[in-house]
């Protein structure tokens, strides 16, 4: 394990050792001291390495991420785990605003909960968020999956594109062109596999959430739509 | 972007490190606002008037109001600001003698426990002009300024008080603030600067005037200010936090025991007392959120 102090060591030295790894490396555990709210922590890794910062990140931790896995033992800012690729990131306390956001691959785990913006423009990736998420989250959600076990705020899923949004509490409204779609066994099959990679208590079924994903009326102009765009 | 701080303290355990704490709180903002920063300080007795004042040679001022009212006016100085004591009912009295007699000096806020210091600068150098640290007091709220709106000017910093011991600092931009610049001054609000924030400070004055309540002037401001914000509001009790419909400027606020903080970024509450172990969260759009040492 390698340990590094942030209070002693520059986010930019700490990313650049970080930077250096591949999967050759012996020393792929690596752990943040003080972290104390620094922005772009654990950012840009591409190594299969296991990062973990010891208390709350800033914005945009674990960003552009490849491979990698980073546990946050806090809460995270702005834009965590933004356009990550692959890997699994792991927030044990709340993520601010745009979590996961414009994201192509990978897992984002959050136990708290998530605020405005979770999943925007997300393009592949998973998303679990085991509290509530804010409004205007999955905004032009074009593949992947966002799971709430708690409560969406308003306006989900504006505009969405072909991502899937499961959540197990109250919708506070929907945004426009998202519907509420049948969950089909085929979508509790594959749930149930999310929920499992997410370590989700077993207690929790498949069964509990609703599906939401979008009606497609918005996909090809219609005068009668103007309104909604 | 701006940098707003604010830290309420819920007991009087931390009351003589509350401007050592909001000086580190202002410093660590200093990436959002570089150009200029600016604090409210609660604290003192609230008997009589307190009245901080920007200008020179403001001891031979207060001699003068001593002279003029015919009591007893002390000054302190906190370099280019000083905070005159006051009988109390004198504001509007003092007000107009100094327009008339020291058109330069500017008064940044009055009340019964508001002092108020804004200076261009870094905001470690403007926090240690003024000797932030050395202070005490029961709240407070700070701002680092990036201009977008009006120039970078002393003036044009924050927090702006338009009202007794109110005062406002905003991150954010207001885009309709020239048409209620001009209903309010119609109104009779004085709108010093052409900043947009000091027209939401007045906006609010204005609504409470009428009789609105701080939350209630601040749900009026949802439909009536149109743009960004995240406002932090003091008042001679406690402060208000509301963020705009969409949340567009960030917010994060951590809650112990012993107090209540604000700050645009976690990495200003790193330094807190027990901020680990703090409730810390984000406060939602559209929700107006107040602590009061009254309630």
């Amino acid at each position: 394990m390698n340990e590094v102090d942030l209070n002693e060591t520059s986010v930019r030295d700490f990313n650049g050792q970080l930077h250096a790894l591949d999967e050759q490396s012996n020393a792929l555990a690596w752990r943040a001291l003080n972290p104390a709210g620094r922005h772009c922590l654990a950012v840009g890794l591409d190594a299969p390495c296991e990062v973990t910062i010891a208390g709350h990140a800033g914005y945009y931790c674990a960003g552009m991420n490849s491979q990698a896995t980073v546990v946050v033992e806090g809460n995270a800012g702005v834009g965590c785990a933004e356009n990550m690729m692959s890997g699994h990131v792991h927030v044990k306390g709340d993520v601010s605003q745009s979590a996961g956001a414009t994201a192509h691959g990978g897992l984002l785990v959050v136990d708290g909960n998530a605020s405005a913006r979770c999943g925007i423009s997300m393009k592949g990736i998973d998303i679990v968020v085991k509290g509530s998420i804010g409004p205007m989250s999955a905004f032009m959600a074009q593949a992947g999956r966002l799971v709430v076990l708690g409560d969406a705020g308003d306006a989900l899923g504006d505009s969405i594109y072909e991502a899937q949004i499961f959540v197990r509490g109250d919708v506070k409204g929907l945004g426009a062109d998202c519907v509420e779609k049948v969950m089909r066994d085929e979508h509790a099959l594959a749930l149930r596999e999310l929920l499992k990679a997410a370590n989700v208590d077993d207690s929790i079924s498949p069964e509990e959430f609703r599906r939401f994903g979008s009606s497609r009326s918005l996909y090809n102009f219609h005068v009668d739509n103007a309104g909604a765009y | 972007m701006c940098g707003i701080v604010g830290l309420f303290l819920k007991n009087s355990k931390y009351e003589s490190q509350l401007g050592a704490l909001m000086a580190d709180m202002l410093s660590e903002m200093s990436d959002r606002g570089p150009d200029s920063a600016g604090f409210a300080i609660y604290g003192g007795t609230g008997e009589g008037l307190k009245m901080t004042l920007r200008g020179e040679n403001l001891m031979d001022i207060a001699q003068e109001l001593s002279l003029h009212l015919g009591e007893t006016v002390t000054c302190k100085l906190h370099g280019s600001h000083g905070v005159l004591s006051l009988p109390e009912g004198t504001a509007e009295e003092v007000r107009a003698w100094l327009a008339e007699n020291h058109p330069d000096t500017v008064v940044t806020g009055a009340g019964k426990r508001i002092e108020l210091y804004k200076e261009v600068g870094l905001p470690a150098d403007v926090a240690s002009a003024f000797g932030l640290a050395e202070m005490s007091g029961t709240h407070g709220i700070g701002h680092t300024r990036m201009a977008t709106e009006s120039r970078v000017t002393t003036d044009g910093a924050h927090p702006f008080s338009t009202g007794p011991d109110q005062c406002l600092v905003h991150n954010g931009s207001l885009s309709n603030h020239a048409s209620l610049r001009r209903v309010l001054k119609h109104q009779g609000v004085k709108i010093e600067t052409e900043n947009d924030s000091e027209v939401a400070a007045g906006y609010l004055t204005w609504k409470m005037h009428d009789g609105a309540s701080l939350a209630e002037a601040l749900k009026a401001g949802l439909d009536d200010l149109d743009g960004f914000f995240t406002f932090v509001v003091g008042t001679e009790d406690g402060f208000a936090v509301l963020r705009d419909p969409i949340s567009c400027k960030p917010a994060v606020m951590a809650e112990t025991d012993d107090y209540v903080a604000f700050a645009s970024e976690y990495r200003a509450l790193a330094g807190l007392p027990g901020v680990e172990d703090a409730h810390v969260f984000e406060p939602e759009p559209s929700r107006v959120y107040a602590w009061s040492h009254v309630n």
